[in-house]
Formats: C-alpha cells, sequence, structure tokens
C-alpha cells in the first residue's frame, strides 16, 4: 500500500489502535509556555500523577515577556511565568527562562535547538506548533486538557488525519518570499480549507526553499484551517539540523539520516485532496481584511465587498473594511501604516532579520512610522548582533528588542491602541489580536521593511534607487 | 466531566462566520492560571457594542449558541472553551468548526453539534423572531428541537460516548499503560531526550 509522508509518520507512533476508537498516538517531543500549561499541572497535581516523559518536555517564557530589558511589571503575567517555573521545578521539566541564551518563542527554540527532528511527532498547547512540520515532522498545536494528556501519559488518542498536497511548482520570481507563498495558499483554499487535513507542501518550489522559509509556510498551515503542515526531509533538512545541540551524534546520525531518507510520500500514494500553484504567477501578499484568507497581491486594491458571490463572505467582507477602515477600491499599495511589527514564530528568525535589513540598510524609516523588530529567540537575537543587523535597525531608526512573541499577540507590552494600523510579519489578523481596535495588515520580512521606508504597503522593488 | 445527556436552554443567535478564538477570548484575558473565572473575556470587544446579541437581555441567560461556518479557528487556547462555559454555554450548533476547538469542547464537556447551514439560517430566524425561544440538544439521538423544527446534528461518535457517560481521556489511556510502555522500548535511540530539571 503506497503511503503518504503524514500517514508514515502516523504509523511509526500508534501505540494502540481498535475499531471504534481514536489511535493512541506516541508523542516525540511536548514543549511547554507559561500560557496554556498552568491549569494542565494542576490537574496532575488534583490526580496525583507525576509527567511521564520529563526528557520528552520543554518550557520556554515567550508570550507574556517584555520585550524591553528589565523585569515583567505586569503583575498577572508575572504570575503566570512564575507559575510555570514552579510547576517545571516540582515537576522535574526543563525551563528556558527569560535571560536564558536558549529562551525564544517555542516554535523558534525547538528547531534551533536540533529538538525538531524528521518523522518525529511534536505538539505543543499553541497552534502554530504546525511549524515544526518544516522537517517532515508531524508537528500540532493542543488545548491545555490535551496538554495535560500528554504530560500524564505521552500519548494523545487521535483520529487520523486526512491528507492534502499542495502542490507549488515553478520558479518564484524575485521579492517573492514563504510568506507570499504561504499567503496566497490560504487565500486560495481559505480560512476552513485545510480543516481536518493535514497538509504536504510539495513541489520544486518548495524544494528550493531554505529550513527557515519552510518553517514560515509550516507555521501558517493552521490559518488555513489545518492543524499540521508538513514538508518531507531533504538534503537541506539533514544540512540544518547537522551539528546541532539535541542533533544525533557520530554513529547515531547516520543511523538517524538511513531512517529519514524513507521519509517521503511513496510514488503513486493518494492524498484526500490536491491544489496546485504555479509559483511563477505569484507577488507580494498582503491581507485587506480580518481574517488571514483576505489576502491580494500588493498590486490589487482593496476588493469591494459586493463582488463576492457568497453571501457570507460579501458580510464577512463589508464587516472587515468597516473595522479595517478602508474603502473598495483604494490601492492597497496607497494605504498608510502606523507601525511595522518584524518578528514573530512565523517571520522572526534570521534569515528574515537579514531579509528586512537588506532592504533597509542605508534607507530611514519614513517619518510617523514606529518600527519594531523582535528577534524570535535569545539566540538569534545575538547572531543578528554578531553580524550587526542591530546596528543596520537603529541606524534606520526602528527599535531593536530583546526576544518574545511581542506584537504578535495582545499579550504583553507591545500592543497596538485601539485604530493604530500596522504591517506585521505574523500570522494573524483578526480584530485585536495585537492590541483593541489594531489594524493588521500581514506582511512578508521584505514588505514590512519596504513598508516602514514608504510609510505606506510596498515592497522592495518600489524602493529601487532610493538609497 | 459532568455527564451530558440532554440541554435545554435559550437559544443565541450569532450571525458571523470565522468567528475565531481570539474574538472569542483575546489574549489579554488568558492570564489567569486557574480553569475558571474567563467570562468577563466572552467575546470582550463585541460585548461593548450594545447592537451585539449578549447585550439584549432576553439573550443574557442564553445556554445554546447558535453560529456561522468556521467557529473556533485560530489559537488553541481553551480559555475560549472555559469562557464560553464560564458564561453559563453548554452546547454551540454550527456547520463547521475548527478542529482544535471542537476538540478542546469535548475534553471540557461543552458540545459543538454539526448541522446543516441551512438549518443554522432557520434557526437564526427562529431565534431573532421569537427571541427568548428555548432549544433542546439531545445527544442520544443526534437532535436539536427548537419551536416546531427539529434537526438531526452530526458529532464525533467517540465524544459523543465520552459525553454521555461523562469519562476522562486520560483515566481511558492509563488503561494501556503496558502498551505504551512496551511502545518505549521500540523507540530509536537516536531519538532526542533533554535532560530534565532534576
Amino acid at each position: 500500500m503506497k503511503k503518504t509522508l503524514a500517514e508514515k509518520v502516523w504509523r511509526q507512533h500508534v501505540v494502540r489502535a481498535a475499531d471504534g476508537e481514536p489511535d493512541l498516538l506516541y508523542i516525540d517531543l511536548h514543549l511547554l509556555h507559561e500560557v496554556t500549561s498552568p491549569q494542565a499541572f494542576d490537574g496532575l497535581r488534583l490526580t496525583d500523577r507525576s509527567v511521564r516523559r520529563p526528557d520528552l518536555t520543554v518550557a520556554t517564557e515567550d508570550h507574556n515577556v517584555p520585550t524591553t530589558p528589565g523585569p515583567i511589571t505586569d503583575p498577572v503575567s508575572l504570575t503566570q511565568v512564575e507559575t510555570l517555573r514552579k510547576n517545571c521545578a516540582e515537576f522535574g521539566v526543563r525551563l528556558f527562562s527569560m535571560g536564558d541564551a536558549e529562551q525564544g518563542i517555542v516554535h523558534i527554540i525547538g528547531p534551533q535547538l536540533g529538538l525538531t527532528q524528521p518523522g518525529a511527532t511534536i505538539v505543543c498547547g499553541d497552534s502554530h506548533t504546525s511549524t515544526h512540520g518544516a522537517f517532515g515532522a508531524l508537528a500540532f498545536g493542543i488545548g491545555t486538557s490535551e496538554v495535560e494528556h500528554v504530560l500524564a501519559t505521552q500519548t494523545l488518542p487521535l483520529k487520523p488525519f486526512k491528507t492534502m498536497a499542495i502542490n507549488v511548482d515553478g520558479d518564484l520570481p524575485d521579492d517573492v518570499s514563504a510568506k507570499d507563498i504561504i499567503l496566497a495558499v490560504i487565500a486560495k483554499i481559505g480560512t476552513g480549507g485545510g480543516q481536518g487535513y493535514v497538509l504536504e507542501y510539495r513541489g520544486s518550489a518548495i524544494r528550493s526553499l531554505s529550513m527557515e522559509a519552510r518553517m514560515t509556510i509550516c507555521n501558517m498551515s493552521i490559518e488555513a484551517g489545518a492543524r499540521a503542515g508538513l514538508i518531507a526531509p531533504d538534503e537541506t533538512t539533514f544540512e540544518y539540523l547537522h551539528g546541532r545541540d539535541y542533533a544525533p551524534k557520530g554513529s547515531e546520525w547516520d543511523a538517524a539520516v538511513t531512517a529519514w531518507r524513507e521519509l517521503r510520500t511513496d510514488d503513486g500514494a493518494e492524498f484526500d485532496a490536491v491544489v496546485d500553484i504555479d509559483a511563477a504567477t505569484l507577488a507580494p501578499f498582503v491581507t485587506w481584511g480580518t481574517n488571514p484568507g483576505q489576502g491580494l497581491p500588493l498590486s490589487a486594491s482593496v476588493p469591494d465587498p459586493e463582488m463576492f458571490p457568497d453571501e457570507g463572505d460579501r458580510s464577512a467582507a463589508e464587516r472587515a473594511l468597516s473595522y479595517m477602515g478602508l474603502e473598495p477600491g483604494t490601492r492597497l499599495r496607497d494605504i498608510k501604516v502606523d507601525t511595522v511589527f518584524l518578528g514573530s514564530c512565523t517571520n522572526g528568525r534570521i534569515e528574515d532579520l537579514r531579509a528586512a535589513a537588506g532592504v533597509i540598510k542605508g534607507r530611514q524609516v519614513a517619518a510617523g512610522v514606529r518600527m519594531l523588530v523582535v528577534p524570535g529567540s535569545a539566540r538569534v537575537r545575538l547572531q543578528a548582533e554578531s553580524e550587526g543587523l542591530d546596528r543596520v535597525f537603529a541606524e534606520a531608526g526602528a527599535e531593536w528588542r530583546l526576544a518574545g512573541c511581542s506584537m504578535c499577540l495582545g499579550m504583553n507590552p507591545d500592543q497596538l491602541t485601539p485604530g493604530e494600523r500596522s504591517a506585521s510579519t505574523s500570522n494573524r489578523n483578526f480584530e485585536g489580536r495585537q492590541g483593541k481596535g489594531g489594524r493588521t495588515h500581514l506582511v512578508s520580512p521584505g514588505v514590512a521593511a519596504a513598508t516602514a521606508v514608504r510609510g505606506t504597503l510596498s515592497s522592495p522593488a518600489d524602493l529601487a534607487g532610493s538609497r | 466531566m459532568e455527564k451530558f445527556t440532554t440541554h435545554t436552554g435559550v437559544g443565541v443567535p450569532l450571525r458571523r462566520s470565522n468567528v475565531d478564538t481570539d474574538q472569542i477570548i483575546p489574549a489579554v484575558y488568558l492570564k489567569r492560571v486557574t480553569r475558571t473565572g474567563f467570562d468577563d473575556g466572552l467575546f470582550a470587544a463585541w460585548r461593548g457594542d450594545e447592537t451585539f446579541v449578549l447585550n439584549n437581555p432576553v439573550y443574557t441567560r442564553g445556554s445554546v449558541l447558535v453560529a456561522g461556518p468556521d467557529f473556533g479557528t485560530g489559537s488553541s487556547r481553551e480559555h475560549a472553551v472555559w469562557a464560553l462555559m464560564d458564561y453559563g454555554f453548554r452546547v454551540v450548533l454550527s456547520s463547521k468548526f475548527a478542529d482544535i476547538f471542537r476538540g478542546n469542547s469535548g475534553k471540557s464537556g461543552l458540545l459543538t453539534a454539526q448541522l446543516r447551514q441551512e438549518d443554522i439560517e432557520l434557526l437564526w430566524k427562529l431565534l431573532e423572531n421569537s427571541p427568548g425561544t428555548e432549544v433542546t440538544v439531545d445527544l442520544e439521538h443526534r437532535m436539536v428541537t427548537a419551536g416546531e423544527h427539529v434537526f438531526a446534528f452530526e458529532v464525533d461518535e467517540y465524544t459523543r460516548w465520552r459525553l454521555l457517560e461523562g469519562l476522562d481521556d486520560i483515566s481511558l489511556t492509563l488503561r494501556h499503560a503496558d502498551e505504551i510502555k512496551n511502545f518505549e522500548t521500540s523507540r530509536p535511540a537516536w531519538k532526542p531526550r533533554v535532560e530534565p530539571a532534576r
């Protein structure tokens, strides 16, 4: 029987299968953060249970942490972080706290430590766990009850996902990044299009991408409604992993690579659904509305809700334009922003910072615009500083910050004020996501940097000759 | 978890699609370390709008939410389920639920019952024309009754069984502790392990 990659990884982790019951799936790696874990640890205490495999469990502090130097000043945020510290100490879980060189956004540190490996099952109480699928892992977000379940049993009862192939073939035009690919995918299949599926990104355009770009794509699988998205591991994957702290060493490396090379969809295996995208037709993409499926190429204009044939889409578009303060027909390039946010688990890795720095170097952030640059982890920050990227951003007038989730979600001090408009490299443009009343346009790092310079949504090509 | 067999309560028409979990409860309300007390954050941004459905006194005691498609998309926060339950909701009806939200609901005892969109539209009309109408949701027979309408709904069979019996997932899994142990002996040696904190 020919199998897809997702089916292979699934089968390798089935502890128990019985008719009429979900499969019991073994979990190789469980990542924790402060927001979705406290009630799970409480549950363990109430039932007198322990953490079954602390050696397969890693925690970090990311959602609540301020990105300016100094302690957490919000007492409620501080309680949540301190609760994680107490829980990790009590249950023997390894925690990377603020100030630790390994602290950072949970989905940045797993790959960076080499903990994220091909063929693994990886869960976290966070929907962007799909990021780790870039390595050919089956990785998905879970709720707090499931966090407790994994802590207690290292397994999860799950019904198999359906499989969807997303084929992206052809040559990507200049200025088109991984973020543009995934925004185009979401616009095509919709925010519910992936529900019940695991997406496998395939094709020559995907194969040509670096690991960091692949992570950006898998990260936003959840924005298409899919719990997981993955990419078959290849030489790019192995090269990225080799030598990392938790990657196998010596003869174990050779054994692992031999096993990892089997992790590809068999020729002739059938997917439950197939979507084809011609890479050559893609362009820098931005969102105009309040869900990630409401996106268009930057060269387009704000759509007229009347143009949507479906009544639900029409009313959603009307509501979105009202919230976003936009008029139909306005060119997307004419939309002025107040804030530019570069960071998050979607685009807070070193290549993202390099891409934006390459655009902004020798230029200035436009008057009246603030730009926040937030590395995804302490290690990304140190790497960027060793390359002088912090100075590039600072000289352009941007703020260089410490690692954390920052303005991706309105939970820490970095927030939009009501009515404030951002171009953001994060993953969600929901109403109020970046702060109550804030208006978000999702963009790539290159578009973020060009937008900071011009003050209106722009691509790097719009800056030609202006340096 | 409490058993769920049948529930009757005031139906609340929420005529919106793509209600993501950031709308159900914004991130700023997620800082508690308890499982209760999240009702103040439920639909926080929308409750400031006096035309929002829950600001109509007829619906404030509602317990059956009738929502548009793609309910519960976005963040995996189970706080969204807790906020709905703390407010008093026991059932959400929609033609399409996001996967993680539906899973979280089943774990916490909130029933997510899937109806056809045309049935949701009929319910919206009924609840808007006769505010305060009660809706009965019978999990055993998978039936929704409101006024003269009776609709069948879909729910995952395993989740239905667990809700009817009020069973806790972890206890069910721990019945298979030996199988988990056996599986662990077969895991390749090169799989990563971290040094625990003690």
